[in-house]
């Protein structure tokens, strides 16, 4: 039978997925495939494009709407003295009150909240531009990141397509109503373009930076995709 | 005995190469794509939240919903590759014609279902893939197609928002994703008796390409022997 050993070495690429196997290198291998995964994800966002928006009423019940803390969903916030402080690669830094962020055009928007976890809601949410806040600081517009922390130590961080993109919220409302403790009050990022864990709460401080901080993203750092885009 | 007929290069290596990629990505998918479901394993509403079932008391991979994901999101390069690759040469050196389920395979289909469940007779073998192998085959493969269209929308709800809308939104998608895995996890443990009872000529046929001894005569030689 002709050239059988040959068309069967022909078959040995499919060896390499052992590779798989090996215990020291499965970590970097794996590592490799949600860092190009991620890379693709980044490669193929359309700026302009926008997420499903939906109707008043396809919006489940505020009541249905998860509480998805990591620790404590009540951090100690004295709400009085709260500022957002925005610093890094702007050319007015300092301390914002919620007052001056309100001031800005108010979006309103019913979108879908999809959880790493599998499970997804349609909520309601409003809030001001992420963007419209970085042309009031004076942000630097070739900026890559945008990276925030929180009352309760949570912290993440953005690409700057991601960031200026028109969905993106600085959210202080749910349901026409001021946030309540357990989502986020009084500010949280809210990003129909990104997975829940993306979406941080309480948020206490944002940097503007060409470089993403050591701790770039609580659930990132453990091993989801850091990008987590949708 | 039946005379020994020449051997047939049945499977060419681009077919070879992704089927055996393939099995080995179908299976990672398929077990961490077990994990990653047993972290909401319900296609209702969050709350109040009903389980199905707990699939991390199967067999699943990746240890957790993060270790799962990684997994899924490299193996799905894996496999979209392979899948695309086995497409176009497919198409281009029209092989795709020996396993395509087309109109004209229907009436075979009950006889050859007869004979394998309900001990009928065995209806004459004149090609590479009888009608109810192109039918399984052909599924199958609508399968994959299925399985990876609804993975990428659930990756990317909101990019491809249109697509998403094809299959009933994102919420749908996720039940149309679990069928594609349910029709692969119908297909294979038939696929593996099949192999078993064909014995080794048919097996090795996958990993050289040769079928030695086919019992069939493919239809370009009989034209030859005329």
């Amino acid at each position: 039978m002709p050239q059988t050993r040959r068309e069967l070495l022909k078959l040995s690429p499919v060896l390499a997925l052992g590779a798989f196997a090996v215990p020291g290198l499965r970590g970097p291998l794996l590592r490799a495939g949600v860092a190009f995964s991620d890379w693709a994800s980044a490669e193929t966002f359309r700026d302009a494009h926008l997420a499903p928006t939906y109707a008043d009423i396809d919006a489940v019940a505020l009541n249905r709407f998860p509480y998805n803390g990591y620790d404590v969903l009540e951090p100690d916030i004295d709400f009085a003295a709260w500022r957002l402080e925005i610093r890094g690669e702007v050319t007015k830094p300092g301390q914002y009150t919620l007052d001056q962020i309100k001031a800005l055009p108010k979006v309103r928007q019913n979108t879908r909240h999809c959880c790493v976890e599998g499970w997804d809601v349609i909520g309601r949410f409003a809030g001001t531009r992420l963007a419209d806040v970085l042309t009031l600081v004076g942000a630097d517009p070739t900026a890559r990141f945008v990276a925030v922390t929180c009352a309760d130590d949570y912290y993440e961080s953005i690409e700057m397509a991601c960031a200026r993109h028109p969905q993106t919220l600085l959210c202080y409302e749910m349901y026409d109503h001021p946030l309540d403790r357990g989502h986020g009050a009084p500010l949280r990022l809210q990003i129909p373009t990104k997975l829940g864990y993306k979406q941080a709460k309480y948020l206490t401080t944002m940097t503007v930076t060409n470089v993403l901080p050591a701790a770039a993203s609580y659930w990132g750092d453990q091993g989801y995709s850091w990008y987590g885009g949708l | 005995m039946e005379r020994t007929r020449a051997p047939i290069y049945e499977h060419p290596w681009a077919v070879r190469f992704t089927h055996w990629t393939n099995a080995v990505a179908v299976t990672v998918l398929t077990l961490s794509g077990l994990r990653i479901f047993s972290a909401f394993p319900s296609f209702g509403p969050k709350i109040p939240q009903q389980d199905l079932f707990d699939p991390s008391s199967l067999v699943t991979l990746g240890g957790w919903l993060g270790g799962a994901l990684a997994w899924h999101f490299t193996f799905m390069w894996i496999f979209m590759g392979a899948g695309l690759l086995y497409l176009v040469t497919q198409i281009l050196s029209g092989h795709f014609r020996t396993v395509l389920f087309v109109p004209k395979d229907i009436p075979g289909v009950w006889p050859m279902a007869r004979h394998y469940f309900l001990f009928g007779p065995k209806p004459p073998q004149t090609s590479q893939y009888n009608p109810l192998q192109k039918l399984a085959y052909t599924t199958t493969l609508a399968m994959g197609a299925l399985s990876m269209l609804t993975g990428l929308v659930l990756y990317k709800p909101a990019q491809l928002s249109a697509l998403a809308a094809i299959f009933g939104g994102y919420h749908q998608t996720r039940v149309w994703h679990f069928v594609a895995m349910c029709g692969f996890l119908a297909f294979i443990p038939g696929h593996l008796v099949m192999v078993a009872l064909h014995g080794w000529h048919n097996f090795a046929a996958m990993l050289t390409g040769w079928k030695k001894n086919p019992e069939y005569t493919p239809a370009s030689a009989r034209q030859r022997a005329r």
